[in-house]
């Protein structure tokens, strides 16, 4: 793959860090008036995890049945182990499996 | 002062390990999507933010989607605007430098530590701040060797690397599952996710996914046992 333009990647961190760290100071200094309950705490709670699932949703439907499977045990593990790393090396190796034996 | 430095710095040795392996994880990734040891470095020192990080590279490509990342990373990085307000306690009568400072150093572990050592009345801005150099240390040498490591192999494909992303999102998205009150929020964010990927060009699919999650949860009747913890706060 060609790297992307040295100007892009200055420009897609540094945006990048810039939310990031408007985040975490904005949390510090306006610590009195973010919403505690209510429907807008309610949404900002749900965000992170409906962005995660947004984005694994459709490359695991575009993985195959195999996919399918892999992306299932390592959901399994994580959600029994809490182990991340098991987790994402045991669906791995399902779809290692898969492609050296050539099912 | 330098004490409770060195006592938050040790405090984060035990999860170094497992730190520095997903920091190898996203640096081997990284490579294959052409970043080289001085992007992640950059990206490490600037964002310090291992999810988000894991979005960005994923998104990454030979045309960056420089503001559709930074959306999907104001997004999944949200909880920080909780984490930040959770630490005002500690900060309160520091310097307004010293805040803009140490915050930055703010990542999941070190809060997590500095919040229970807070529990038991003996938490220190310093403490904070020792963990998290710690943290951003291990993190970096992690992702760069990383980096190396992964420009060395010639097929990724072979070794399932290309489902490594796939795997890593399915198991940080299961560590976010909050119960029962989730099961609509997050139909609606895959409903959406998968039709915006089919007709939208791009990335946007992953914002517009949990976006539309998010007003879900929001339409949602406030459930019993929410209300009964709202209430007895």
């Amino acid at each position: 793959m060609q790297p992307a333009a040295e100007l892009d990647i200055f420009l897609a961190i540094a945006l990048a860090a810039l939310a990031t760290y408007g985040l975490r100071a904005g949390g510090l200094l306006l610590a009195e008036r973010l919403p505690k309950t209510g429907r807008l705490r309610r949404g900002m709670d749900a965000l992170p995890g409906a962005l995660l699932l947004s984005l694994v949703v459709p490359s695991i439907a575009n993985a195959g049945p195999w996919g399918m499977l892999a992306a299932g045990v390592t959901a399994l593990v994580a959600w029994r182990s809490r182990n991340m790393l098991a987790a994402m090396l045991l669906g791995m190796i399902v779809v290692l499996a898969q492609r050296q034996l050539g099912l | 002062m330098a004490s409770e430095f060195r006592r938050g710095f040790t405090a984060l040795l035990p999860v170094a390990a497992s730190v520095a392996v997903y920091g190898s994880v996203l640096g081997v990734l990284a490579a294959q999507k052409g970043l080289d040891w001085l992007d992640i470095l950059y990206m490490d020192l600037a964002v310090f933010a291992g999810s988000a990080q894991f979005v960005m590279v994923e998104m990454w490509g030979e045309r960056l989607p420089v503001l559709e990342m930074a959306a999907a990373v104001l997004v999944i990085n949200l909880r920080y605007l909780l984490v930040g307000a959770s630490l005002a306690p500690l900060f309160q009568g520091q310097p307004l430098w010293r805040k803009l400072g140490v915050i930055h150093l703010v990542a999941d572990e070190n809060w997590a530590v500095t919040m229970a050592e807070m529990r038991r009345g003996r938490g220190t801005v310093m403490f904070l701040l020792g963990g998290g150099v710690c943290l951003i240390g291990i993190w970096t040498l992690g992702t760069v060797v990383g980096v190396l490591g992964g420009s060395l192999i010639a097929h990724p494909e072979e070794y399932a690397l290309d489902f490594a992303f796939t795997a890593v999102f399915t198991a940080l998205t299961v560590g976010l599952w909050r119960g029962k009150r989730d099961c609509l929020p997050w139909l609606v964010a895959a409903v959406l996710a998968v039709l915006a990927e089919r007709w939208l060009p791009g990335k946007w699919y992953i914002v517009i996914g949990g976006i539309g999650g998010a007003i879900a949860a929001m339409l949602q009747p406030e459930s019993t046992q929410e209300a009964a913890h709202a209430t007895s706060r």
